[in-house]
């Protein structure tokens, strides 16, 4: 008897509840992303891919100094210094294998020139283990960039820990 | 006799493609209410939104490898899908579709078999279908299939019970068994064409009827026979390829069946004003079928004693109440 009427109830009043929920969702919009067609915008921190800056003058930012790969935690950067005619520090090699990388961003906060910075891109599948080892000039970008969105970030976020503003 | 049998013929394969068609799509509808109702899009892809998916699946499924275990019950595995698939289609021999017409000079009933029985037909097939689910279970070698099998077993003598018994009260107040005569007593010429619908004088039975509708079908909320998060896929779970499809196409024929009974028993078959017959009929139907979906969509699965429990206490003490009751109304008539 019990269970009739807890039967009753259910059907009368608990069940329609429940299911007038699953018919209010077939009327609203999905939220789902036709992904390959539709990419949803980052948001302005996000960090993918790297790139390496150029000051003004369009000479490389990058000094080789090390920071990066020494602050990196996953131990993903390489680099091999060399000097140019006028005697400036460079990097003869740098690379990045994008397997390793965690994409933390650790090294854009190191680096004391600001060389290096995480970009908005993320799409990096290849069917080729050595497509991920990513050398200077893929990274480097080809001029130097005037507005550039992750250095007015990073200077936000500089200024929230109190740390000078080094970028001219 | 050659006419009848021509016109027979006819009848049957339209009905046939009728069905199968009706499955591919209406596992299209379920994809999409489902995946709607869960915020998803479900299939796009294949065709405008995504229509021609149930092609894509089948043009797959044929090409898959038929896979048969090692310890498998050789005959029985292959004859247990034949087995749930053919009372499937079987059901819908008796089942009215449509208004008598005139076709090319032919006086033509739309239904395959006017059979006197048609509803002692239809409960006596049905409860065929659960012989292939349980000769799966058990031929396929596998633990999860023998459960599944199991369950099932024990969830159709439970229901089967209170499904049978929730029709008689229908069946007392058309005093028939002919579907042809339980429609045509149904029908209205007023503007409240709904009026002599049994679903008013039978909403207890309406009830019961649906209830055990969908325990019978295996269909969520009672789908433990395939219980996917608990026995991988119950009783087909050893099968593949076309093999499995005839499971999954008798699935959707049970379920079409069902909605057509009780279309044709609650809510008066294809009658209906200004539309044509079948298409009264189809929409019937279809509200049947998307109800289904809606439920699986809301619903989590019984478990196994709750299931149980509600079978015996609940279903069947109601469907006997609502028999006796309908008997001593019509005795005092």
């Amino acid at each position: 008897m019990k269970e009739i009427l807890i039967a009753f109830r259910n059907v009368l009043w608990r069940m329609p509840k429940g299911m007038a929920i699953t018919l209010k969702y077939l009327f609203k919009k999905p939220v789902t992303l036709d992904y390959p067609t539709v990419k949803k915008p980052m948001v302005e921190r996000y960090g993918g891919r790297h790139y390496l800056e150029r000051y003004d003058d369009g000479s490389e930012r990058c000094v080789c100094c090390g920071l990066c790969a020494a602050a990196c935690p996953a131990d993903c950067i390489y680099m091999e210094p060399e000097e140019n005619e006028k005697g400036e520090r460079l990097a003869r090699v740098f690379e990045i294998n994008l397997l390793r990388c965690i994409f933390c961003g650790l090294c854009e906060e190191a680096c004391p020139e600001e060389a290096i910075f995480l970009g908005q891109e993320y799409e990096f599948s290849d069917d080729n283990r050595n497509a991920f080892l990513w050398t200077k000039e893929d990274m480097l970008v080809s001029h130097p960039r005037k507005e550039n969105p992750f250095k007015r970030l990073y200077r936000k976020v500089r200024k929230v820990y109190g740390v000078p503003d080094r970028i001219s | 006799m050659f006419e009848i049998v021509v016109i027979t013929v006819i009848k049957v394969s339209v009905v046939m493609m009728a069905i199968l068609t009706g499955c591919a799509y209406s596992t299209w509808l379920e994809r999409k209410v489902l995946a709607r109702m869960q915020n998803r899009v479900g299939p796009t892809y294949a065709g405008p939104f995504g229509l021609l998916q149930p092609v894509a699946d089948g043009l797959k499924i044929i090409f898959k490898e038929d896979l048969v275990p090692k310890n498998a019950e050789k005959v029985m595995f292959a004859l247990a899908p034949i087995v749930t698939f053919v009372p499937a289609i079987l059901t819908f021999a008796v089942i009215p579709f449509g208004a008598d017409r005139i076709l090319f000079g032919h006086h033509v009933k739309m239904v395959i078999s006017d059979l006197n029985i048609g509803v002692l037909w239809i409960f006596a097939v049905t409860s065929l279908g659960i012989y292939g689910i349980i000769l799966a279970g058990w031929s396929s070698g596998s633990k999860y299939s023998l459960m599944g099998g199991l369950r099932a077993s024990a969830q159709m003598i439970s229901y089967e019970v209170s499904y049978g018994l929730s029709i008689i009260g229908v069946i007392i107040l058309a005093n028939t068994l002919s579907l042809t005569e339980i429609i045509s007593k149904q029908s209205s010429d007023s503007i409240w064409f709904f009026e002599n619908w049994y679903i008013w004088k039978q909403p207890l039975g309406f009830f019961l009827y649906l209830t055990c509708a969908i325990a019978e079908t295996n269909r969520a909320p009672f789908d433990m026979a395939e219980a996917e998060s608990e026995l991988v896929a119950g009783y087909h779970t050893e099968y593949s390829s076309m093999r499995f499809s005839m499971f999954f196409i008798a699935e959707y024929a049970n379920m079409l069946a069902v909605s057509s009974v009780g279309a044709v028993l609650f809510f008066g078959g294809w009658n209906g004003p200004v539309l044509p017959s079948i298409l009264w009929f189809l929409i019937k139907v279809f509200l049947f079928m998307f109800f289904y979906i809606w439920l699986r969509a809301t619903f989590p699965r019984f478990r196994y004693d709750q299931l149980m429990s509600f079978g015996w206490k609940v279903l069947f003490p109601l469907a006997l109440l609502n028999t006796m009751v309908t008997a001593g109304f019509k005795m005092i008539k």
